[in-house]
């Protein structure tokens, strides 16, 4: 998706884009109000409340193979749907959904014979109807989450670093300017580099590679001010490096770990982060320590909270997020499906 | 030449005790008698080196900066207290409203000689703002022979009301604290259970109930409890404790 940065900075134009066909929840929705119209039809034609459900079934001999159809030509249709503008995009989808009921005609034609199945022009003006109704819906969807996905990059910032650990690091980093000036260097470098990111736009997926560098310098700042008492465990050699995921998926989670696991416990503790592919899916996966009523409680929600809710508007139901709290571990696992670049 | 104002720097970060270190060294007439990495451990600093003033961490594992504040308040003779924060919105606020000396990080310098030049020993007014901060302390704190003890709380197993001081049972030994069943009561309502008019037990600690015989012929319950020989008695108005935890 490319739109031409405005000359006011802070106006954001909505990018219009057909529906994204290989995502589950536009499938799902397409078989939802695509039936709700057939059972519509169906009541429509039949005289007693009784007898719409044998005109729904009548109704779905013919409409399911027609969505299977579509669905399937659309899921192989969507890399050239991407590329295209917005007008001819439309134009490809209303085409291809013609093709698709002039060929399920045929197929009925030798299934029920010609006598019984109505004339093309009847098929593509019920074809036409419902794909416009459909994508004016999914229009409206976009618009109505559009703002939304602008207001990611704010929900970003407002799962943004703690004050406290800024300052912290900024003290830290004080403290190392007259007797190690070079590792003094190296920390404000790291904070600028994570800054950079908590400054920029954050609507666009990022390699889980630079996510991953990203926390590794978050984290390089926190073992400065917390030194043996922060342990870090990466098992992250099946990681899919180029694999797109939100930026700052993992950092706030990172950070409350610290906040809530390490930093209550006087000798510390360790964190334990696991990225693997299982399945086309990517599972994040971190652990620390906890110890009820030992940390402070508040904040560690909004962050999770946040996570989800941008989760959501990437990937709709196809990512997740689940936490969990037993006696002395505190657990986040992520899934998310596999965007290759 | 006034004599030299004795520093304790209590803070869980290393580098932030170093920065505080450095920032010290430069000021004249100070001494920094000791550097601790959370409450518990400068305040048993501070009764061995008597300082003039404590500064103090507010976030610090094992007992925080605003209930070593609290525990200072026993000492011989208290010290000023100065907090440190890198942020704590809800503690500054606090704070402000009760002039009580804070110094956020980083630290200036000028502002470090500012506080230190006018540090004063908390007001019981200013005490009782912080007390508020504090919705449970971790130890209590206990006068001995010119001494304060700090017993967590963790390690209590009873508490029982005497003439004019509590007894506070160990596993251990017994110490007499300062303070009322009730408002412990109603500080720590999840760990403690009042079996008694005159007793609070910890609910861990309960290993179960018994039936006793009086020689007058009543019956009567009484706690038995894990780690002692000894029960406590509990009274006819607290019985239904017994069936509430019995069952």
């Amino acid at each position: 998706m490319k739109f031409v940065p405005s000359i006011k900075q802070n106006t954001f134009f909505i990018p219009v884009a057909p529906p994204d066909f290989r995502n589950m929840g536009t499938c799902l929705r397409i078989l939802v109000i695509a039936n709700l119209m057939g059972l519509a039809a169906a009541v429509v034609r039949s005289e007693k409340i009784a007898g719409a459900w044998q005109e729904f079934l009548a109704i779905s001999t013919t409409l399911e193979p027609f969505l299977l159809a579509s669905l399937l030509v659309l899921y192989m249709l969507h890399p050239v749907l991407e590329k295209l503008p917005h007008r001819q995009g439309i134009t490809v989808i209303l085409g291809s959904e013609l093709a698709v009921a002039a060929t399920i005609r045929l197929f009925n034609m030798q299934r029920f014979g010609m006598e019984n199945v109505s004339s093309l022009a009847h098929w593509w003006l019920l074809t036409l109807l419902a794909t416009c109704t459909l994508l004016a819906y999914f229009n409206l969807r976009n618009r109505a989450l559009s703002p939304a996905l602008v207001e990611a990059r704010l929900q970003a910032l407002q799962a943004r670093i703690r004050p406290h650990f800024l300052f912290n690091s900024i003290n830290a980093v004080l403290s190392l300017i007259r007797d190690e000036p070079r590792r003094a260097e190296t920390a404000l470098e790291d904070l600028a580099d994570l800054f950079r990111v908590l400054m920029a736009d954050n609507r666009q997926l990022v390699p889980l590679a630079s996510e991953v560098a990203l926390c590794r310098q978050y984290l390089a700042l926190e073992k400065l001010r917390l030194g043996h008492r922060l342990h870090v465990v990466w098992n992250i050699g099946d990681m899919p490096e180029e694999a797109l995921v939100p930026p700052l998926i993992l950092q706030p989670l990172l950070e409350n770990a610290v906040y809530h696991g390490i930093e209550p416990v006087q000798e510390g503790g360790e964190i334990v982060i696991d990225i693997r592919l299982v399945r086309d899916q990517i599972n994040i996966h971190v652990s620390n320590p906890f110890r009820p009523g030992a940390g402070h409680h508040a904040g560690n929600h909004m962050a999770v909270e946040n996570i989800r809710e941008r989760l959501a508007l990437h990937f709709d139901y196809e990512a997740s997020l689940v936490s969990s709290a037993s006696a002395d571990l505190y657990e986040v696992s992520i899934l998310l499906p596999y965007r290759k670049p | 030449m006034t004599l030299p104002l004795k520093v304790l720097i209590a803070d869980d970060e290393i580098p932030a005790r170093n920065r505080l270190k450095s920032l010290l060294a430069d000021i004249p007439n100070i001494v920094i008698a000791g550097e601790a990495g959370n409450g518990r451990d400068v305040l048993s600093m501070a009764a061995e080196e008597l300082p003039d003033v404590l500064l103090l961490d507010i976030r610090m594992p094992v007992m925080d900066g605003i209930e070593a504040a609290e525990h200072a308040q026993k000492l011989y003779r208290p010290p000023a207290i100065i907090f440190t924060t890198a942020y704590d919105a809800h503690a500054m606020q606090a704070f402000d409203l009760n002039a009580v000396d804070y110094l956020l990080k980083p630290i200036r310098m000028e502002r470090l000689q500012a506080a230190l030049s006018k540090a004063h020993a908390l007001r019981p007014a200013q005490m009782q703002a912080l007390h508020a901060m504090l919705p449970q302390r971790t130890h209590f704190s206990i006068h001995e022979r010119g001494r304060v003890l700090l017993v967590p709380v963790g390690n209590v197993i009873y508490l029982r009301a005497e003439l004019k001081y509590l007894t506070v049972r160990t596993v251990d030994r017994e110490y007499l604290l300062e303070d009322s069943l009730a408002q412990i009561e109603q500080e720590f309502p999840e760990r403690f259970l009042r079996i008694h008019r005159s007793c609070l037990v910890t609910r861990d600690a309960v290993q179960g109930f018994e039936r006793r015989q009086e020689e007058d012929g009543e019956t009567h319950w009484v706690v038995l409890l894990k780690g002692l020989q000894e029960t406590l008695p509990v009274s006819r108005r607290q019985q239904h404790i017994v069936r509430e935890l019995g069952s």
